[in-house]
């Protein structure tokens, strides 16, 4: 099953922490990133730029926005696409990056079915 | 020249054989295996411009061989000159075998060793899977990658890891002994059956990179058949296989989209491989203890054998799914007798068996709990309770033509 695991971050507070604390975070980052390689489970990972545009249709035409997500302090911050035997192994997998921030888990949906 | 086509199906035939030669002779069958792929590799780049050579499992063996002693020589140089000055022998080279090819005859257990151990209880069923498919398949990293649909690094590392979890293990290249070997043939065969689902499942994709997983499964299925005649759980299997793949032209349409079974054109079923599934099955099933995959064949038989949709004898598959709860339980079984027993005894018996599997954590919150729901439900004139349960079926599913199919049943129920 292909999962892949939002890292959602408050990036205020996140920079309100101190170098040591950020550094050890990360750490446990990389050190995910390198069990998942080694085990053949990670597909891709990439951090995301602070930056953001939105863009979204006003009166038919497609405008830059503010976005929706004026009010909310948690943004993107990074993804992890994985694949992994079962649901439980990706919660599993979620626990290290889920420090100072929410992971969710979205299954990818699958281009074939079981006859119904 | 020999066509690729015919170098590839020759090479894949060859691939357990010899490492399971190598294997037995070397022990470390993760440095053995290695250098099989390379032989297989320098064979496909050669043979089809070059000829096949008189002993091809010898060639694959010496070249492999030799890969395998550079490997533990670790002489990186070395071997890099050797393999390929091998490599870049004429066929007539090898008219005459060398002298170890002859100490290497194929033991009879060598194919089922090998599954033995690609199935290793120590791996995860993803790594069986894609062990299985390289070293008893004789696939490449990157065709089972893309079978996979991930990127052939994951898939390199996938099964590196597994051969390491199995060094680990103290695995070694013998049978296992006899009072593990039930249990550890039974999860033989259900890789077997979860390869050629995987293929059942997909859609065609690029067909020239993807290999097809389910035609794979019946091929490894076939071979385990002829070493193991008599064995009723591998034919029941193989006849499983051949008559559910016998409806796979008529399951999808040219869209992508799914036809449920009642709703197929029986006519492009494949006849002469229901045949053989049938012929399969009657030859089998009167002897010895009956299995879970003949009972599933047998299901799938009647299926097939019915002329339409409306001709389906459901007495008897239900009396099939009776016998099927009782000798192997899981949630999936229960949901499909319920389907039958809606069929033969009206949709409110089906909803009450899936009123109790609610309570089953292995199956509350499948999608397929409540698309059956939701056809019982139809069935029942409930229209309403219907539409909800394609609905949250819909929701639930990751496949995208199921997505679509059970939004379509929706969507039909609509007033």
């Amino acid at each position: 099953m292909k999962y892949v695991l939002l890292i959602h971050s408050d990036i205020a507070f996140w920079d309100s922490l101190p170098k040591e604390e950020t550094d050890r975070v990360i750490g446990n980052h990389f050190k995910l990133m390198d069990e998942l390689k080694a085990s053949g489970e990670l597909i891709r990972v990439d951090g995301l730029a602070h930056d953001r545009a939105f863009i979204e249709f006003r009166d038919g035409a497609p405008t830059v926005t503010d976005g929706p997500f004026g009010e909310v302090k948690e943004q993107l911050a990074g993804v992890f696409v994985v694949d992994v035997d079962s649901l439980e192994r990706a919660k599993e997998v979620a626990g290290p990056i889920s420090e100072y921030g929410v992971v969710e888990i979205r299954a990818l949906m699958e281009d074939a079915g079981t006859e119904m | 020249m020999t066509s690729e086509l015919a170098v590839e199906d020759l090479l894949r035939q060859l691939a357990p054989q010899v490492l399971a030669a190598l294997t037995r002779r070397n022990g470390q069958f993760d440095l053995c295996e290695d250098a099989v792929q390379e032989a297989l590799l320098a064979a496909a780049l050669q043979w089809p411009a070059e000829g096949v050579p008189d002993n091809p499992r010898g060639w694959l063996i010496t070249v492999a061989s030799r890969r395998l002693l550079d490997q533990l020589r670790g002489d990186a140089a070395r071997q890099r000159r050797e393999t390929a000055a091998i490599a870049l022998m004429p066929p007539e080279a090898w008219q005459v075998p060398p002298p170890d090819i002859e100490a290497l005859p194929e033991h009879e257990d060598d194919a089922l060793t090998l599954l033995y151990l690609c199935c290793h209880p120590s791996l995860s069923p993803a790594s069986q899977l894609a062990l299985t498919l390289r070293a008893v398949g004789g696939l490449t990293t990157a065709q089972i990658a893309a079978a996979f649909f991930v990127p052939e690094t994951t898939m390199a590392q996938r099964i590196s890891r597994a051969k390491a979890t199995i060094k680990a293990a103290g695995a070694r290249f013998e049978l296992p002994p006899d009072v593990d070997r039930a249990a550890r043939f039974q999860v033989v065969l259900h890789v077997l059956y979860l390869i050629f689902n995987e293929g059942y499942t997909a859609s065609s994709g690029d067909a020239l990179q993807r290999p097809e997983l389910a035609a794979e499964a019946i091929r490894l299925t076939r071979d385990l058949r002829r070493r193991l005649p008599g064995d009723g759980e591998v034919a029941g299997l193989l006849a499983l296989m051949l008559l559910t793949d016998a409806r796979r032209a008529a399951r999808t349409q040219p869209d992508g989209s799914l036809v449920p079974l009642a709703e197929q054109d029986r006519s492009r079923w494949d006849r002469a491989v229901i045949r053989e599934g049938v012929e399969l099955l009657t030859e089998t099933l009167p002897i010895g203890a009956i299995g879970p995959y003949q009972l599933q064949a047998a299901i799938a038989a009647i299926h097939d054998e019915a002329a339409g949709a409306e001709d389906t004898d459901w007495p008897q598959i239900l009396s099939l799914y009776r016998l099927l709860v009782q000798i192997s339980p899981n949630p999936m079984i229960t949901l499909n007798h319920a389907v039958a027993a809606a069929m033969v005894n009206g949709p409110e018996s089906g909803l009450r068996m899936l009123d109790a599997l609610g309570d089953d954590q292995r199956i509350a919150r499948h999608h397929r709990l409540e698309a059956v729901r939701g056809h019982l439900l139809e069935m029942a004139g409930d229209p309403e309770a219907a539409r909800a349960a394609f609905r949250l079926a819909a929701r639930r599913t990751t496949s995208l033509p199921e997505r679509r199919y059970l939004e379509d049943r929706a969507a039909r129920l609509a007033t």
